[in-house]
């Protein structure tokens, strides 16, 4: 027990010091924080149920990207029989259809089924490192080409429109000014936004829950309205109805299916006002190619309607009064500024490839948070402190040990939290009552144990000397056994459950060293100095 | 200065006299609790139900619950189950979700929250939650898995630590301290949801570090004393580490009853849990955990080290720190 190594001394030291230092920044408010070096500025974050905040979990609308996939495929088919080089390179095709999650088309001139087939193949490619394609294309009845999504493309699929969706719903948010958002993937289809400090988190709902696709299409104007109240459309129009509580007296408007310029071709979107009326509109810019499209569509239009559709409702349906030539056009709508707003930041960012919808959300508002902090705080400097008096009364000297260990102790748990940059979430704090429950109990076997041996009539020395060793096994067990439940709780569990295990790891580990180790150190040196040959334990 | 001693020096109570009516209170304590769950079951907040729980905060003075339930009634949600949060300002309001497409459901949390700004102007609402039913379904089950592994793993690594009589001892001491804990969220109706299921877990971490603390010292007598009989064996064993059981539970109870009266209360059900969890598991450490080892016939031959079978009873074997003879 005397011989206590003087390297060992100088690393716990160290390792005391260090956690002092790092969990120091975690108590200084932000701005002191920033002036800080930067290798001081880790500290621990607050989670949304302290701090105030929103947190959303947005899940794809796989069906719907399924569609997509199967509707845009449809287009390069038809591209793709058009040929290159002019009408004798056509290749005619009749029959096409895209139900059953395939796409399914007759070969007219059944000499050209291999070179359909050929051209097709080109259009296809490798999904992922199975080996397989995105598309399995099969020849039936010798006439028919059928098209079929692999499960690897499928896969592949969602995956890519999950990137893109997540760094767009990242550009929305960020253009929102918040403070340190976090988007991250979750799952094969899911995204987890968490704003901090977010007041209202229907405007932020609002914004990523919009998909964005925005079109520019012709009013059909020889669709009879009568027929089209009855569901029966020209031949190339459908029926698209208005957003909610709009309209120009009517729900819907019958829409040419061609698009004439989609949100694509934009290159910059922004709130504005309408000059006539003052009301919010959103002002926006065609790339080149959208302006001369645009320039030449409206040219020939002149006196004709068309519409802007928004994920598939339509805005407004205005008249061509004049060709617009400038590559800018304000898209209005009973908007108000704030609507406008958002459409403008979803625009800028493009369309989400994939419809997405809120399954859950969480939203805490700050004052509630800071009420949380504050009493949580008090709470857990008072529950120390009794402890740390009873184990005073109780143990005298090695009590004294024990309470400075677990100072250290909550020192320590916030420079490894600030380290790793974890969440302290509520349940996290009765994590941190639990580990510091867990060092109380370390040092009660030890103490225990040496009063025991004392009892048997052991030496000073050697009754510490057992305590510890006889002590450290059941530590070491019990504390095996918790951190098995915390790495279970971590893989398996969501939520507070995982915040919570992630307190719990920390402090098991760090517990169990400044309540063994630490206080190991403390009493050896104590012993050498005065070499008692009574204690009062 | 003289230091204050919870638990007297050499305290010789005969606990096992007592486990025939332990073990039957014990039973009876878990049908009970069983029987509750099925009867009156949890009330599941809106993590493992799906829809959404807005809490209020009234500033100045709580209106009568009954007034608050017709006025959210208007709102047109459908039965809204309102019940007061820790303090006596705040109470939680929770509406199922209503049916259709998802949208629907994205929309409800919104007109909750106006709807009840509407009718009652003074009033803050602190935290909205809304949870889809397909992810509540999911919750559940990352909940019920975490929970059973964490039981499973534990035992397991006991089994391989211990014998497996003590594996044994420790997953019934397990589903008792899990099916008690079960049993008061059904008597109390307070509300179940993941932070429960983080309690819950708790007091298994817990409640294993009393086991563990029992049963090594039952191991270490089991070598030292090769000859006595079981019964005054883990009787000794008990009284020996009671001093250690009363003081860790009585710091325990310090801790998290002051959580209890100065937390916020967000953490009262989870902190009222563990609570709940410290006493059964003071309780489970002294009469529940060893009768087991009775019952399994645990003795000295269960840790009859092979290389060194041949060495006579009652004599002291050598050990490593780590448990192991040598």
């Amino acid at each position: 027990m005397l011989d206590f190594p003087r390297w060992k001394t100088i690393g716990i030291s160290i390792i005391l010091l260090l956690g002092i230092i790092f969990s120091i920044p975690s108590f200084l408010p932000e701005k002191t924080v920033n002036s800080l070096p930067s290798f001081l500025q880790a500290k621990v974050n607050l989670g949304l149920d302290l701090a105030g905040g929103s947190h959303l979990l947005l899940e794809a609308d796989i069906d719907d990207l399924r569609k997509t996939q199967l509707a845009n495929m449809e287009k390069t088919v038809r591209a793709a029989m058009r040929g290159e080089s002019g009408p004798d390179d056509d290749i005619a095709i009749g029959e096409l259809s895209t139900t059953g999650g395939k796409i399914s088309f007759l070969v007219r001139d059944l000499a050209k089924l291999d070179e359909a087939r050929e051209r097709l193949f080109s259009e296809t490619r490798g999904a992922q490192l199975t080996g397989q394609r995105d598309w399995n294309i099969t020849v039936v009845d010798s006439t028919r080409i059928e098209m079929t999504p692999t499960g690897a493309g499928q896969a592949q699929a969602v995956a890519n429109a999950m990137d893109t969706a997540r760094d767009i719903i990242d550009k929305r948010v960020n253009a929102l000014g918040t403070r340190e958002p976090t988007i991250i993937r979750e799952g094969d289809d899911r995204v987890v936004v968490q704003v901090p400090g977010l007041q209202d988190p229907a405007a932020l709902k609002e914004l990523i829950g919009k998909t964005a696709r925005l079109e520019f299409r012709m009013v059909d104007a020889n669709a009879d309205p009568a027929e089209a109240a009855a569901g029966r459309v020209p031949v190339g129009s459908e029926i698209v109805p208005y957003a909610e509580g709009e309209g120009n007296g009517a729900a819907f408007e019958v829409l040419r299916r061609q698009v004439m310029i989609s949100g694509e071709q934009l290159i910059d979107a922004k709130q504005s006002y309408d000059p006539q009326n003052n009301q919010p509109v959103v002002s926006i810019r065609f790339d080149s190619g959208g302006s001369s499209t645009f320039a030449k569509v409206t040219a020939q239009s002149v006196g004709k309607r068309f519409a802007m559709v928004l994920d598939g409702k339509v805005l407004s349906a205005p008249s061509i009064n004049e060709p617009i030539l400038g590559g800018s056009a304000q898209i209005s709508g009973s908007f108000s500024v704030a609507s406008a707003n958002a459409l403008a930041i979803s625009l800028r960012s493009g369309a989400l490839p994939v419809k997405m919808t809120v399954v859950e959300e969480r939203t805490v508002t700050p004052e509630l948070g800071a009420d949380s902090i504050r009493k949580g705080a008090i709470a857990g400097i008072i529950a120390t402190v009794s402890v740390l008096v009873l184990m005073l009364v109780v143990y005298g000297r090695f009590g004294v040990y024990a309470c400075v260990a677990l100072v250290f102790n909550v020192f320590l748990i916030l420079a490894t939290m600030a380290a790793f940059n974890a969440t302290l979430t509520l349940p996290g704090i009765a994590g941190f009552v639990l580990t510091i429950g867990a060092a109380v109990d370390a040092n009660v076997l030890i103490n225990e144990r040496i009063r025991e041996e004392l009892k048997r009539g052991r030496k000073v020395f050697q009754a510490i000397e057992l305590g510890y060793s006889e002590a450290s096994r059941a530590i070491f067990d019990a504390n095996v056994t918790n951190v098995i439940a915390a790495a279970l709780m971590f893989w398996f569990g969501s939520g507070p459950i995982k915040g919570f295990a992630v307190v719990l790891t920390i402090g098991i580990v760090t517990s169990v060293f400044t309540a063994v180790t630490v206080t190991r150190m403390f009493v050896a040196h104590w012993l050498r100095a005065k070499r008692p040959t009574s204690i009062n334990i | 200065m003289r230091l204050l001693k919870l638990v007297p020096d050499d305290t010789n109570i005969d606990f096992l006299r007592w486990r025939k009516l332990a073990s039957f209170m014990s039973f009876f304590l878990v049908a009970v609790s069983i029987a509750l769950v099925a009867v009156k079951g949890l009330n599941l907040g809106v993590d493992f139900v799906g829809g959404q729980s807005v809490r209020v905060e009234f500033t100045q003075g709580m209106p009568p619950i009954d007034e608050i339930r017709e006025k959210v009634g208007e709102i047109g949600l459908g039965e809204a189950t309102i019940q007061q949060f820790g303090s006596d300002k705040a109470v939680s309001i929770r509406t199922a979700l209503p049916d259709g497409d998802k949208s629907v459901a994205e929309r409800a949390g919104q007109q909750l929250v106006s709807g009840i700004q509407k009718a009652f102007p003074t009033a803050k609402t602190g935290s909205v939650e809304t949870v889809s039913g397909k992810v509540s379904g999911e919750l559940i089950r990352t909940g019920a898995i975490s929970l059973g592994l964490a039981i499973l793993g534990i035992s397991i690594y006991i089994w391989i630590r211990f014998e497996w009589q003590f594996g044994v001892g420790a997953l019934g001491r397990l589903f008792h301290e899990v099916s008690l804990t079960f049993g008061l969220f059904a008597v109390t109706q307070m509300q179940f949801d993941l932070n429960s299921v983080a309690a819950l877990l708790t007091i298994v971490g817990y409640s294993l570090n009393d086991t563990i603390v029992v049963y090594d010292r039952i191991r270490e007598n089991l070598k030292k004393y090769r000859k006595m009989e079981i019964v005054p064996l883990l009787n000794l064993s008990i009284n020996e580490t009671l001093s250690r059981t009363v003081m860790t539970t009585v710091a325990m109870v310090l801790a998290l009853g002051m959580l209890l009266i100065f937390g916020p209360d967000v953490i009262f059900g989870f902190t009222a849990a563990m609570l709940f969890g410290v006493f059964i598991g003071g309780y489970s450490s002294v009469l529940m955990s060893t009768p087991v080892l009775v019952w399994l016939k645990v003795g000295p031959h269960s840790f009859v080290p092979r290389t060194t079978a041949g060495i006579e009873g009652g004599e002291r074997v050598e050990r490593k720190d780590d448990g192991a003879v040598v």
